[in-house]
């Protein structure tokens, strides 16, 4: 059922040389438009994501980059265009918001932790409440997933009281609860000093390493250069030019992409 | 009119023989208040949550009743209630005797519903928006997100201003007493008319005063604390 999709962009995406599977994308956004009022964030987005991914999406402030992240797990609901996420028509009035936030997990720059719940709990209760787990396979899960971001010895803590960048990787375990099979980050590191920055991207990293398709919207340009497969421009709702990192830091062809760069401390 | 002090114990004396009729009519308020924020906080509730539906239908609807009960006064509201409500209510086999006492308590909590809707509203939206976003990027349906995200969170800043509304209607009971309910403020103005003595007139509501006074302070000083326990921190 997807193969045609798949087809018809296998030839519009440069494929990386990383890319681990070239079957549907998991992510295909089709001139998606999106206006606030009289101010338009969106004005023709089209992109395509390659399942297995890490994609970072950089730009100006302003530049719709969030807006562009919030219409994928359908948070925001565009004004035309077609997004398909693993084969779901986000655009479709229609859509089973549920079964796609399902799939694609979100976290956000003020991590939004829910305050009157311990870490553990944090992460057991979307499992629990919305896939109807048993309550005690959902904890061993969530144990491990603590213990991966090591943060176990905190799971009875309440965010208040973690730092920034472990309440940020206890919201990243929580979105991995659901066993989504992409993630979106929204600046998940525009709040937190360098050390934390350090800390929640290596959890990214190892996301990307099991083979979870990320989208990044980051100011982390190291970041992107270095993991990222395919790092994409944006600025004043459109994608201005997309690629692998090599290609974007190095030798961009748009001036835009160019001037956006030579502002940019690495 | 100077008051010697056989005067003073004679009055005490008088409060004193009064105090049990005028102290169980205290009780009827203390039920009737009670019994008014229970109905007024349920429905209220339910009101508040019709405000920040997402459907205009239900909305809108909520807000209009929310807003016009919020800005009637209570005692033309309690009027009324004791005249539209029948004397017996009969459902199916049953007949249920309704006592002006029973109607001031319905009276009593239509404001209270307002008001409490209007508390439920507006501590739900003084949320952040970014903790509905999480819990749905969880997949947590809006009634999930609500009950299980949303009010846990909005309960304690609600609390303290529920506290105080409580306070009001306690102190709005004897608003009963003009509608022929049996209260404290009913049974002194008895037992005053019983006694025909003017002097007693200021220290019997006097005592009176004292009553809901002393009823009414620590609620007051409870919600001063809970006020700033939290206020400071979300």
């Amino acid at each position: 059922m997807l193969d045609l999709a798949a087809d018809r962009h296998a030839a519009a995406v440069p494929s990386p040389g990383l890319l681990p599977r070239t079957d549907s994308p998991a992510v295909v956004l089709t001139d998606v438009r999106k206006s606030f009022g009289a101010s338009r964030v969106l004005n023709g987005v089209s992109l395509s994501i390659p399942r297995g991914n890490v994609t970072c999406v950089i730009g100006p402030s302003g530049s719709g980059k969030s807006t562009l992240l919030r219409c994928i797990n359908a948070l925001t609901p565009v004004d035309s265009g077609s997004v398909l996420v693993d084969g779901i028509a986000v655009h479709d009035p229609a859509l089973d918001k549920l079964a796609l936030r399902r799939r694609v997990g979100m976290v956000f720059q003020q991590y939004n932790l829910f305050p009157h719940k311990t870490a553990l709990e944090n992460v057991m209760m979307a499992p629990i409440h919305v896939l109807g787990e048993d309550r005690e396979e959902v904890e061993a899960r969530a144990v491990a997933l603590l213990s991966r971001i090591r943060l176990l010895d905190k799971a009875h803590s309440y965010p208040g009281a973690l730092s920034g960048g472990q309440q940020q990787r206890v919201a990243i375990a929580r979105s991995l609860a659901m066993r989504p099979t992409i993630m979106l980050f929204d600046e998940v590191t525009a709040a937190l000093d360098p050390v934390m920055v350090k800390e929640v991207l290596a959890t990214v990293r190892d996301l990307a390493d099991d083979g979870i398709t990320c989208i990044l919207v980051t100011h982390e340009m190291g970041f992107a250069r270095d993991v990222a497969d395919q790092v994409c421009f944006t600025d004043q709702g459109i994608v201005v030019e997309e690629g692998p990192p090599e290609k974007i830091f190095t030798n961009p062809d748009d001036p835009r992409t160019r001037d956006f760069l030579g502002h940019v401390r690495f | 009119m100077i008051a010697g002090d056989g005067d003073a114990v004679g009055v005490l004396a008088t409060i004193w023989k009064w105090a049990p009729l005028i102290g169980r009519g205290f009780l009827l308020n203390i039920l009737i208040s009670v019994l008014a924020m229970a109905m007024g906080t349920v429905a209220g509730l339910a009101l508040g949550l019709g405000q920040i539906a997402p459907y205009a239908v239900l909305r809108r609807p909520a807000q209009i009743v929310t807003q016009f009960f919020r800005n009637a006064p209570w005692l033309v509201l309690l009027f009324y209630c004791i005249l539209l409500l029948p004397y017996q209510m009969t459902v199916g086999d049953w007949t249920v005797p309704m006592p002006a006492w029973i109607k001031a308590t319905i009276g009593l909590a239509l404001p209270v519903m307002g008001n409490v809707s209007e508390i439920v509203r507006g501590g739900i939206q003084a949320l952040p928006q970014a903790q509905w976003d999480s819990a749905e990027s969880l997949a947590f349906s809006r009634r999930q997100t609500l009950w299980m995200v949303i009010l846990p969170q909005a309960i304690k800043p609600m609390l303290p201003p529920w506290m105080n509304l409580y306070a009001v209607l306690i102190m709005a009971t004897p608003l009963a007493s003009i509608v022929g309910v049996e209260e404290a403020m009913t049974l002194t103005r008895f037992a005053l008319s019983a006694e025909n003595r003017s002097e007693l007139l200021l220290p019997m509501y006097l005592a009176l005063l004292v009553a809901f006074f002393a009823y009414c302070y620590p609620i007051a000083r409870w919600t001063a604390r809970l006020e700033r326990r939290f206020a400071v921190k979300h």
